[in-house]
């Protein structure tokens, strides 16, 4: 790992020539908030923002991907054979993923990179990327990575990290991959000794004061905290809209479905969501997850107690905020987490009720 | 790298009603690339993903049997969307199958161990796989016992009723057809699946599991009967159904718990599903 420093005038001219070798991704300003696109001809990542809207999550896991396709023309020698949709897997960049949205990818490759299935989409899409990080100074008041294994110098999935010093960019090389990027750009990259990053490190943890405990969760039995009271009143608000898990950049739930037009059709992998009734509704009726306690319940439960047996990698969070900004009835993740984590079994009450 | 998303090519071989109600056929699958059964080699309990372009998807279990080789066989009840369309459909048109998925009924741990098969209604595809796999000559000296409860509402409501009939003959099989009241013809047992448990099935003990498959119903009162009969949670399998897209554990939708029906199961002894919240 080698701290260099570059200038930011040098960076952007750096980036530009890029542009021949990688698809340059990057936050952009839309009207009042900002979202990764990929870089036009000319144009600069935006720098000058807290965290996107949305996660970059869509950048690997696009919100609706065609991955099947066939003819239903009889005609056609190999009709209603479904063949895989070839996918642009030339190397891409991400610049100024924040270290939460990094990680979270790391977090979501366990779900669709495993040993016995590899979903070739996002497989090869992530093998394709290239990860510059841009290291938080100034948090949000809803930021809490440092409390969930993550922060904002955190390095976990980056393949460098950038962090902004007035006219220059001290940037961290993490990977073989990182350094390519910089090579390839042909920017000239000034050894720095780590004092100064330390010290910005430092500074930026200590102003994410927001924290939550999770120690106990692992200990906690699934089926005490399944049944546990706060369930009816941590879900009494909640509209079952669904923008915790849009937004959130560790949600991977998905759809399938298909879609025609005329003689030929796709099959597409959608985004979908724990909080929708239909997400598991039975041909039958019968709905498994059918009341709003339980889909609430399902959300929490898979984020902070079964991903945290299953995986034995801490919680399926990453602590950024997104869905406690933007959940429409103030239903706050770090609240139903200490909920969790304390909960103890009121052995007296059982006895009571037997 | 396999891409577990695209099905194998199929032509439907034959299609078969399979309950004098019409709501059920079984259809019969051909690989049409040459290497393709192979990938497909599965096991009994096992589940595909049955695969129709422009229509969807639809998880069911296979109903033909390891031993049996050059097809593949589903018994499908017309319910939604991709069902009532594959219903309608004609030998000969293409279509695709996903698979094999999930796990299976535990053959290797059940060799030498006696084995009570409790099915009900249309959930009797994946146990005629495990039967024809256990009768299969290669098969039969690795099991003890093999006791059979299966029940229908009336006779043309039993699934595969000439191979019952022949099961019925043989010695190595005992067979425990009902159904849920007196039919013309009818020579075998009257009444649902749980009391024709309790009369006919052997006591349960160390050496005896008892596979179980049906309507939620027949589970609720069999399940009481079975630890009566002496067997234990963990000598008691079942195969649980829930709602899937990908069959693969990827999509998140079908999970009990930490557990993926899909991946994890379908396959489980209800001493797991105890331990789970259930949500199936």
């Amino acid at each position: 790992m080698k701290l260099v420093k570059i200038d930011k005038k040098q960076w952007a001219e750096g980036l530009e020539s890029l542009k021949k070798s990688f698809r340059l991704l990057g936050p952009v300003k839309e009207d009042s908030y900002y979202s990764f696109k990929a870089l036009k001809e000319g144009e600069q990542p935006d720098f000058s923002f807290l965290n996107t809207r949305l996660s970059p999550k869509s950048l690997l896991f696009p919100q609706s991907e065609a991955i099947v396709e066939y003819s239903l023309d009889e005609r056609d020698e190999d009709h209603h054979v479904m063949k895989a949709i070839e996918t642009d897997d030339s190397p891409r960049a991400v610049l100024g993923i924040r270290p939460c949205d990094a990680k979270a990818v790391t977090l979501v490759n366990l779900n669709f990179d495993t040993s016995e299935y590899k979903d070739p989409y996002w497989v090869k899409a992530l093998a394709a990327t290239t990860f510059i990080g841009l290291a938080c100074d100034t948090p949000k008041s809803t930021c809490f990575c440092t409390s969930v294994g993550c922060g904002p110098y955190h390095e976990e999935g980056l393949d460098l990290l950038l962090a902004d010093e007035g006219e220059t960019y001290l940037v961290k090389i993490l990977t073989e991959k990182g350094g390519n990027f910089l090579s390839t750009a042909g920017l000239e990259a000034v050894d720095e000794d780590t004092t100064l990053f330390d010290a910005k490190k430092k500074a930026a943890e200590a102003k994410i004061i927001s924290t939550i405990a999770t120690d106990n969760l692992k200990g906690q039995d699934i089926l005490d905290l399944h049944e546990a009271p706060f369930w009816e009143d941590i879900s009494f608000a909640c509209l079952n809209c669904g923008t915790c898990t849009y937004t959130c950049p560790t949600c991977w739930c998905f759809d399938l479905q298909d879609e025609i037009h005329g003689k030929s059709g796709k099959r597409f992998k959608n985004w979908d969501s724990c909080m929708f009734p239909l997400f598991t509704l039975h041909t039958t009726g019968h709905n498994p997850r059918g009341t709003k306690l339980q889909r609430v319940r399902q959300r929490f439960m898979h984020k902070l107690k079964y991903f945290v047996d299953k995986y034995d990698q801490g919680i399926m969070c990453v602590g950024c905020g997104r869905c406690v900004n933007q959940c429409p009835v103030n239903i706050d993740i770090r609240k139903v987490c200490a909920l969790m984590n304390d909960h103890k079994v009121d052995e007296q009450a059982c006895a009571v009720q037997e | 790298m396999q891409n577990p998303y695209v099905p194998y090519p199929v032509r439907i071989d034959d299609i078969e009603v399979a309950t004098e109600d019409k709501s059920l056929k079984t259809f019969k699958y051909v690989f049409l690339n040459d290497g393709d059964e192979e990938k497909f080699s599965y096991q009994a309990g096992q589940f595909a993903e049955l695969s129709v372009a422009g229509v969807g998807e639809i998880p069911i279990g296979i109903a033909s049997s390891p031993v049996e080789k050059g097809f593949v066989k589903f018994t499908v009840f017309k319910a939604g969307v991709v069902t009532s369309h594959l219903h309608n459909m004609k030998v000969g048109d293409i279509m695709g199958l996903r698979g094999p998925l999930g796990n299976w009924y535990p053959w290797d741990f059940l060799e030498g161990k006696n084995i009570l098969i409790v099915g009900g209604g249309f959930a009797f595809t994946t146990l005629r796989s495990s039967i024809v796999y256990m009768l299969d000559p290669a098969n039969r000296p690795k099991f003890g016992n093999i006791d059979v409860v299966y029940g229908a509402r009336t006779p043309g409501m039993l699934l595969y009723k000439n191979e019952l009939v022949e099961w019925e003959k043989r010695d190595d099989i005992n067979m425990h057809l009902t159904i849920d009241a007196p039919a013309e013809g009818w020579e075998y047992n009257v009444g649902f699946t749980p009391p024709v448990t309790e009369q006919k099935a052997p006591q349960g003990d160390d050496d005896t599991y008892a596979i179980v498959c049906g309507p939620p119903v027949m589970i609720k009162f069999t399940l009481p009967v079975l630890e009566k009969l002496g067997y234990a949670h963990d000598h008691i399998i079942m195969s649980l159904e829930n709602r899937m897209k990908c069959g693969f554990g990827m999509c998140g939708r079908c999970g009990i718990g930490k557990e993926l029906v899909c991946k994890d199961g379908p396959v489980f002894t209800l001493d797991q599903i105890n331990q789970t919240p259930r949500e199936y």
